[in-house]
């Protein structure tokens, strides 16, 4: 069965997901109700503002729906914003959260979007050499305990992380035209169907 | 290789900015409001333009303090304006670390036949136009993000529509013509060629296009994305209303289920204050006309 990947669309990169999705053996779809999160194998949760996507979620029932797509072990992945939002600790911030990963994250950590740059990463699980990263206001990762597992980094700060069936990146993959790392997470949810 | 500020960044944080509601604010509690209610943005200025509209003058870049007030107060990315053509106050925008510059219509031009050359800026760049043919011009000189621009401070959606089915019927005209017509059709628009060319191709801008400039009401702001807007500007709209908490958080909500006439409908039910009062832009004369400015 081809797997329906739901990307969250509420705010944000949502169209760069689904296009980059589209090249793949799956069937991405925008999902912006709790009916429509709960129908997906797979979650994506895009790059944009974690602040506004998180307001958004609790607003309107959506918070809900993922908590329950992740207790049925649907695989999830969270990008920029995303990555933000499944983070149990956030620095000095009390924004609302997912809070599904054993990750602490700092926003905004390597600077306002002056500062913002794409370069090239290494990725444990990823062949085929280094993949191109472009981090956009982006945070990172200042600690992972439990079961949370570091992929990647860039000058010693930890940009991606998994966790069983979760998956977090501090860049956005869906702007390149690279698909590896959106094959890595299709693994992930065929693996589980 | 690591590459500081590329175009790739720049279009990229617009690209994030999508299916949001980027609000004008004067001052820090303003900005609060904004955040508090799901802006993905905010705009810093001294005055919202139906104010700057109201008192004349001459409209500038804000005072630097209230900018680095309000970066230091909320977290998401913090917006500024600097006027048509005025490299140099674009340069201390950048210089104090705003997240992305507005050469906006709605501050006084600085200069009458030239707009600011933004490919040498780090800080990426919005600007506004009127029909798709000025904002490939914009786009050729460094824009990283397009609005249409309404009529700001006008409360009156009328320009706003006009100009977002201008440049979607400029793309759909675009896409239907022949390689062979595309040097012809370029120079009749007075857009750059390669610009015209990719745009034919891929059928869209390479950059977002958001609607500005007339939103008053969550309403309004389904009428724009429903019309082809990727997300919102809000300049007057929220603080001149009666009850700015509740419309921004509603304007918000309309732009996010902008498909559901249910949703909307809800948020417009959520409503007790009144919108702005507004301006009928038909009886402005063109010479107080802000989507005049620029070219």
């Amino acid at each position: 069965m081809t797997p329906r990947i739901g990307i969250l669309a509420l705010q944000g990169d949502f169209a760069e997901h689904l296009q980059a999705f589209s090249a793949l053996d799956c069937q991405p779809v925008p999902v912006k109700r709790p009916e429509e999160v709960l129908s997906c194998q797979g979650l994506v949760i895009p790059g944009g503002e974690s602040t506004t996507i998180g307001k958004l979620c609790q607003r309107f029932g959506v918070d809900e729906a993922i908590m329950q797509l992740h207790q049925r072990g649907a695989p999830i992945w969270g990008t920029c914003a995303g990555m933000i939002l499944l983070a149990k600790e956030i620095e000095g911030n009390d924004q609302w959260r997912l809070g599904l990963m054993d990750i602490a994250v700092r926003r905004n950590a390597f600077g306002r979007q002056v500062d913002s740059f794409a370069t090239d990463l290494a990725i444990a699980g990823i062949a085929d050499g280094p993949v191109r990263a472009v981090f956009i206001r982006a945070p990172y990762v200042t600690r992972v305990w439990g079961e949370a597992e570091t992929l990647a980094t860039f000058e010693d700060n930890i940009v991606m992380v998994r966790q069983d069936k979760l998956l977090a990146t501090a860049f956005h993959p869906e702007l390149t035209d690279d698909r590896r790392i959106q094959q890595y997470f299709l693994n992930m949810v065929c693996s589980i169907i | 290789m690591t590459e500081k500020s590329t175009w790739q960044t720049k279009v990229g944080l617009a690209q994030m900015l999508r299916g949001g509601v980027i609000m004008d604010v004067t001052n820090v509690e303003q900005a609060k409001i904004g955040e508090d209610a799901g802006a993905v943005a905010v705009m810093a200025l001294e005055r919202v333009p139906a104010d700057i509209r109201a008192e004349g003058g001459v409209a500038r870049m804000a005072d630097l303090r209230i900018i680095e007030q309000i970066m230091d107060t909320v977290t998401i990315p913090v917006m500024a304006k600097c006027r048509i053509g005025h490299f140099a106050e674009a340069q201390i925008l950048e210089a104090i670390g705003v997240d992305f510059i507005d050469e906006s219509e709605v501050l006084t031009p600085a200069d009458e036949k030239f707009h600011v050359w933004k490919h040498d800026f780090d800080v990426p760049f919005v600007c506004g136009c009127t029909n798709l043919a000025e904002a490939l011009r914009r786009i050729g000189e460094g824009a990283a993000l397009i609005r249409t621009k309404g009529e700001a401070g006008s409360g009156d959606i009328v320009e706003a529509t006009r100009h977002m089915r201008a440049v979607m019927t400029g793309l759909e005209h675009l896409k239907g013509l022949r390689d062979d017509e595309l040097m012809t059709e370029a120079k009749n628009m007075g857009a750059p060629f390669e610009l015209v060319r990719q745009v034919a191709h891929e059928g869209k801008l390479p950059v977002p296009n958001f609607s500005a400039g007339g939103i008053a009401t969550p309403a309004d702001a389904a009428l724009m994305m429903q019309l082809g807007a990727e997300s919102i500007f809000v300049g007057s709209g929220i603080f001149k209303s009666e009850d700015p908490a509740e419309r921004a958080l509603a304007i918000v909500h309309a732009t996010t289920y902008y498909e559901d006439p249910h949703e909307v409908a809800q948020a417009c039910k959520g409503l007790k204050g009144a919108a702005m009062v507004g301006i009928d832009v038909a009886s402005l004369p063109e010479e107080e006309r802000m989507a005049n400015r620029g070219w």
